[in-house]
């Protein structure tokens, strides 16, 4: 397997009137192509914002810590993400070697613009096309996602297509530059479970189709279960626990995730007591010391979970976990 | 038997669109709807977006028009039909009835403290009859909703999702209600939260005798919750049952595939569900006989002309003309 995006030591913090706010705190993992990893959290877990960094498409007023480095491998050798500056630069990385589909598909598509003509757009600016090249490519691309009459899709706007329809056409469009990289920030949390599944099912198609990687963001653990291959927990910046999404949630280490695990109301088990995460994710202006979870936390081993920060324990060489519940297993 | 609190019967809502004098069509948000939802239950509405869930609500709280049928509510005080209600009527039954909203952060105006947010409706209303007597009303149900008196002096965007929406259960709660409708209450909270906020409405039903219609398309949500769910599909009801009966044997298609569109928990287990394909009709557009007949996999031509009445067996309603033919492979 080779690796296609190594992400090392990436710390985040944002300049803001109220003085520095750390977003992503020290997080370091990699993908390797045709993986798709399901990176899980609350909202204010830093997931989105870590995902933006692989595109370096963050605020201005986002400061990069020295250590932090993202290396992309693309067809012609690494890219330093970071080190990026213009705008000619970044369209190596954005929309080229990486594409990135949001949460809500109508705030993504111009409103007063066709489909068609955003498509055309962005893949001129991203390879050497004539227009009729282009538009060739985004109806074909547009009929591969599952929409009927694709050539009569191509010329509508984006409010006169429902909201399963949208996100088939965000998906045609991100493709459409053959990525090697696709960061889909929850996808389907929007859509009603029926069109959900639909989706889910589409984007595991197209994964064997291109053989891209994926980075999965979504808050659902059910969906991860469905996509994934492995798994990332964050929880206030910090990647707390990571693994096989069957180890991950068949075998949960971190009591953050155990918790969220418990929270989840399950089918088959219609008595069960939903158990919450007790209180809620402190705000990052407050950040806690020692562990980030331990003001919620109902494992708490001792003073040490408060004072120091825990490192990353291997529990088996794929399961790894930051907690002080397993400081006897090496560092 | 328990009692009713709300019965409805062949309730429809329509909304008129189209502006010209002889192009005047009906789109029909709800569609011949009867349902009975008992005192002191948590009744579940689910379906896809399009299918009517929040204008049946809504209807039910005089909020949107009833254009046909009616609802008749009864608490044991006072007698309402909804569809004809008098205005000093319908000024009482909103103390009797109110609404949780999805989301939080809109729910509440920013410019006013919490305490404020939780005591308009009392003012408005004119329930209490002096500040000290909404005072103290407003700290009851704001400890009911674990937010202590320090959080009444604050402005909602000091608070989490979470806290927002337990200040918008307090809220509606504040009137003393009889019966609410919680409209995809906890939709945009996280799981974690998520679990808390339910567990904080069920243990406020039983505390204070309330009924619930709980409306969701989570169904995971709606299983751990509600003691009875009706499922809606383009404005009619296709299938209503306890949710023991529902879950463990759904017989209508919709609702079978519904439940296997759920994403499951289980990495080994991809791939299996039984997918549903296409979107939900536009409701200006309906298809013939059964509404579900486009989508169906079942489908045979006796659905595409006659729309299947809701039978009852057993206190498990299913509108579908093939469910008992459906059951049978299974069983053999």
């Amino acid at each position: 397997m080779t690796a296609l995006i190594e992400v090392e030591n990436l710390t985040l913090q944002f300049r803001t009137d109220e003085g520095l706010i750390t977003a992503v705190d020290n997080v370091s993992f990699s993908l390797n192509k045709g993986e798709v990893m399901g990176l899980v959290g609350e909202s204010g877990s830093g997931k989105s914002v870590t995902a933006k960094a692989l595109m370096h498409l963050n605020a201005r007023n986002a400061v990069y810590s020295l250590e932090s480095r993202i290396t992309l491998h693309t067809d012609s050798g690494p890219v330093d993400v970071l080190s990026l500056k213009t705008p000619r630069d970044l369209n190596i990385v954005r929309g080229g070697a990486v594409s990135m589909i949001f949460q809500e598909p109508m705030a993504s598509f111009a409103p007063a613009i066709t489909i068609g003509k955003q498509m055309v757009e962005q893949l001129q600016l991203h390879g050497d096309y004539s227009k009729q090249q282009a538009k060739n490519i985004s109806v074909e691309m547009l009929d591969r996602v599952g929409i009927s009459d694709a050539a009569k899709r191509f010329d509508q706007y984006a409010f006169e297509l429902s909201g399963g329809m949208r996100q088939r056409a965000m998906i045609a469009m991100a493709l459409s530059t053959q990525p090697k990289l696709l960061i889909a920030d929850e996808p389907t949390t929007a859509l009603d479970v029926t069109i959900q599944a639909q989706v889910i099912d589409l984007m595991k198609d197209l994964v064997d189709e291109f053989h891209m990687g994926i980075v999965f963001i979504t808050h659902d653990l059910g969906v991860v279960a469905q996509t994934a291959d492995k798994v990332n927990v964050m929880y206030l910046g910090r990647m707390i626990e990571e693994g096989p999404v069957r180890e991950v949630i068949r075998n949960p280490k971190h009591p953050y995730t155990q918790g969220l695990l418990a929270a989840l109301p399950k089918l088959d088990d219609l008595d069960a007591v939903l158990t919450p995460v007790p209180g809620d994710i402190p705000s990052p202006l407050e950040r806690p010391s020692g562990c980030v979870f331990h003001t919620r936390c109902s494992k708490i081993v001792g003073d040490e979970c408060r004072q120091t920060v825990p490192e990353n324990r291997s529990i088996d060489p794929t399961h790894s976990v930051a907690c002080h519940i397993y400081s006897e297993v090496p560092a | 038997m328990s009692d009713v609190l709300i019965r409805a019967k062949g309730l429809s809502v329509g909304f008129p669109i189209g502006s010209g004098l002889f192009n005047k069509q009906v789109l029909k948000a709800v569609d011949n709807v009867s349902l009975d939802i008992e005192k002191g239950s948590f009744f579940g509405l689910v379906g896809e977006s399009g299918s009517g869930k929040t204008t049946l609500g809504r209807a039910l709280l005089k909020a949107a028009p009833i254009t046909a049928g009616g609802a008749h509510y009864s608490d044991g005080e006072v007698d309402y039909d909804l569809e004809n209600i008098t205005k000093d009527q319908l000024r009482d039954y909103r103390k009797r009835a109110q609404l949780i909203f999805q989301d939080p952060y809109a729910a509440l105006s920013p410019r006013m403290t919490v305490r404020d947010i939780i005591a308009e409706p009392l003012e408005v209303m004119k329930i209490t009859r002096s500040r000290e007597e909404t005072d103290a009303r407003v700290r009851e149900i704001a400890a009911k909703c674990r937010l202590n008196l320090e959080h009444l002096r604050r402005f909602p965007h000091a608070f989490s999702g979470g806290q927002r929406q337990r200040i918008s259960i307090a809220r509606a709660l504040v009137s003393s209600p009889k019966f609410i409708v919680a409209d995809e209450s906890v939709a945009a909270l996280d799981v974690s939260i998520q679990a808390d906020v339910l567990n904080l409405l069920k243990q406020i039903q039983s505390d204070m005798g309330l009924t619930f219609m709980f409306i969701s398309h989570d169904l995971s949500v709606v299983a751990h919750t509600c003691d009875h769910v009706a499922v809606m599909y383009l404005g009619r009801l296709v299938e209503t049952a306890p949710t023991r009966k529902l879950f463990a044997a759904p017989r209508h298609p919709y609702t079978k595939a519904l439940f296997s569109a759920i994403p499951s928990l289980d990495p080994d287990d991809r791939g299996t569900a039984q997918k549903l394909v296409g979107e939900i009709p536009s409701p200006t557009n309906q298809p013939s006989g059964c509404k579900f007949h486009t989508r169906c996999p079942f489908a045979v031509d006796h659905c595409k002309q006659v729309e299947p009445e809701l039978e009852s067996d057993g206190g498990h309603d299913v509108a579908c003309h093939r469910w008992k033919e459906l059951l049978a492979p299974a069983a053999a």
